[in-house]
C-alpha cells in the first residue's frame, strides 16, 4: 500500500510528466487558455492513460511476453491508445458536445500524445505489475491534469493583465510560466 | 528471425488491431449521435477545401451554420453561386449572392517605378515590408512583387508579373486569404462585374506619386468630375469608385492622365 501511495506521489508531482519530464507539451500549452476546457482535458486525459496503461499491461503481459514478441509493443500500445481516444471522441460526442468542439483537434490528438504512450512504455521499462501499471497511469494522468490546471488559472489570469509588456503577451508570457511551474516542482524533488 | 516468428507477430497486431475494430463498431453504436440530415447534405455540397474564407473552422463548420440558419446559402465563397444554388434547395433558401473576385489596387510594375534601394533579403512581402522606409519600393504604398499573395493563394489565382502582383479573375474564388497576406493591405475583394477599377492605392500628394512611379493616382479628380452617375470620389488624394453607382460607361478611364482606372484586367 505505502508502495502504491509512492508511486502516485512520484508520478504526479516530483516526476510531473510535463514539467519534468516533458511529455506532452502540445496540449499543455494548446488546451490550457480556460479551466473549464483544461478540465475537460485533463478528464480525458486521465481515462485514456488509466485505460490503456490497465489494457497496454494485459495485452504486454499476456500476450507479448509468452510470445516473446514484446518488441511489437510500441504498435500495438499505439493500437490501443487510438482505439480508446476514438472511444472517448464517441462518448463526449455523445454526452457533452460543447467540450467536444471546445477541445477540438487536440482531442483526437491525445492518440500521438506522447505522455500517453510514455506511461505505457515506462510501465515496461520499469517491469511494474498490472495493479502498479495502473497506479502509475492514475499518478502520471492526474499529474498532466494538475500542470494542466495551474497553467490554464495562470493564462486566465495573464491573458488581460496589462502590465504585461507588449512582446511578451500570449505565447511568450506562457512559456516563461511554464518555465517558472517546472523549477517550482522542482522543488517536490525532496518529497521521496 | 524465422518465418513463424513473423507470422506471429503479425497475426498479434492484426488479431488486436480486429478486437479493437469490433469494439469499436459496437460502441458506435452504443454512443450514436444524431447528426442533422440537412447539414449532412450541406457538407457533401461544400467543395472541402478546408479553407476558411468564409469564417468558419473548416467545410464542417460551415456546413453545422447552414443547417442552423446562421449562415446564409451562398456563404461559401469558394463554391460559387452553383454551390450556393445546391445548398439553397437542400435548405429551402434563396441563394443571392455577388460573384466576387481578388483585385490588386497597384499598377506600378516594374518597368514604370522607382526603387528606393536594392533590396537582397528574404523575398517575402511581410519581411520586406519592415525593412526601413517600407520595403524598397520607391512608393511605400505600392506592391513590392515578392509574392507572399501568390504562397497563400490555394487556387493558383495570383500571380506576379513584372515585380507586379496580378489577380487571374477566372480562377479565383474570393477565399480572401491574399488579403490578410499583403503587408500594404493592397488587395480587396470586389464584383466581378464592376469592370472599371482604379489600379492604385497611394494617398500621397500628385506631386509625390509623380516622383517614384508614372502610373499612381494623383488626385486631379478628372474622373470625379467625368462620372455623370457620381460613382467616383477622390478621398485622401485617392480615387475610389463606388461598384453599386457605376454603370461601366468608361468616361472616367477616358479622362484618366495617368490611366490607372483599368478595364478589367
Amino acid at each position: 500500500m505505502k508502495e502504491l501511495v509512492l508511486i502516485i506521489i512520484g508520478a504526479a508531482l516530483v516526476n510531473n510528466v510535463v514539467l519534468s519530464q516533458f511529455l506532452g507539451l502540445c496540449p499543455f500549452l494548446g488546451v490550457s487558455k480556460k479551466l473549464k476546457t483544461s478540465l475537460g482535458m485533463g478528464a480525458a486525459v486521465i481515462f485514456v492513460i488509466t485505460v490503456s496503461s490497465f489494457l497496454a499491461g494485459i495485452i504486454f503481459i499476456g500476450i507479448l511476453v509468452p510470445l516473446h514478441i514484446s518488441y511489437l509493443q510500441t504498435i500495438v500500445f499505439i493500437l490501443v491508445i487510438a482505439a480508446l481516444v476514438q472511444l472517448v471522441e464517441m462518448i463526449l460526442k455523445k454526452y457533452s458536445r460543447p467540450l467536444y468542439s471546445a477541445l477540438g483537434v487536440y482531442l483526437p490528438l491525445i492518440t500521438t500524445n506522447c505522455a500517453v504512450l510514455g506511461v505505457t512504455l515506462m510501465n515496461v521499462q520499469k517491469e511494474y505489475n498490472l495493479l502498479f501499471s495502473v497506479v502509475n497511469g492514475l499518478g502520471v494522468s492526474v499529474g498532466f491534469t494538475i500542470a494542466l490546471l495551474i497553467m490554464a488559472g495562470i493564462r486566465e489570469k495573464s491573458e488581460y493583465n496589462e502590465n504585461i509588456p507588449v512582446p511578451f503577451r500570449g505565447m511568450p508570457i506562457t512559456m516563461v510560466s511554464a518555465g517558472l511551474m517546472a523549477i517550482a516542482f522542482f522543488g517536490f524533488s525532496g518529497l521521496i | 528471425m524465422s518465418v513463424t516468428g513473423v507470422i506471429i507477430a503479425a497475426a498479434v497486431v492484426a488479431g488486436v488491431g480486429i478486437l479493437i475494430g469490433f469494439l469499436l463498431g459496437a460502441a458506435d453504436l452504443a454512443f450514436k449521435v444524431e447528426v442533422n440530415e440537412i447539414e449532412l447534405k450541406v457538407r457533401e455540397a461544400l467543395p472541402g477545401n478546408n479553407c476558411g474564407g468564409c469564417g468558419y473552422p473548416g467545410c464542417d463548420g460551415l456546413a453545422a451554420a447552414i443547417a442552423n440558419g446562421e449562415a446564409p446559402a451562398g456563404a461559401c465563397p469558394v463554391g460559387g453561386s452553383v454551390t450556393a444554388q445546391i445548398i439553397a434547395e437542400i435548405t429551402g433558401q434563396t441563394a443571392d449572392m455577388v460573384k466576387n473576385v481578388a483585385f490588386v489596387k497597384c499598377h506600378g510594375s516594374n518597368s514604370v517605378s522607382s526603387l528606393k534601394y536594392e533590396y537582397h533579403g528574404n523575398m517575402n512581402c511581410k519581411e520586406a515590408a519592415l525593412v526601413s522606409g517600407g520595403g524598397p519600393k520607391g512608393c511605400s504604398f505600392g506592391c513590392m512583387g515578392y509574392g507572399s499573395c501568390v504562397s497563400a493563394c490555394e487556387f493558383d489565382a495570383i500571380h506576379v508579373q513584372d515585380g507586379l502582383a496580378l489577380v487571374d479573375r477566372e480562377k479565383c474564388v474570393a477565399c480572401g486569404k491574399c488579403i490578410a497576406e499583403c503587408p500594404k493591405n493592397l488587395i480587396e475583394m470586389v464584383p466581378y462585374q464592376a469592370e472599371h477599377l482604379v489600379r492604385c492605392n497611394s494617398t500621397s500628394k500628385g506631386k509625390d506619386v509623380k516622383a517614384v512611379c508614372s502610373v499612381g493616382c494623383i488626385a486631379c479628380k478628372m474622373c470625379e468630375k467625368a462620372c455623370a452617375f457620381d460613382a467616383v470620389k477622390v478621398v485622401n488624394n485617392l480615387a475610389h469608385i463606388d461598384y453599386d453607382k457605376c454603370t461601366n460607361c468608361g468616361a472616367c478611364a477616358q479622362k484618366c492622365p495617368t490611366k490607372i482606372i483599368v478595364i478589367k484586367k
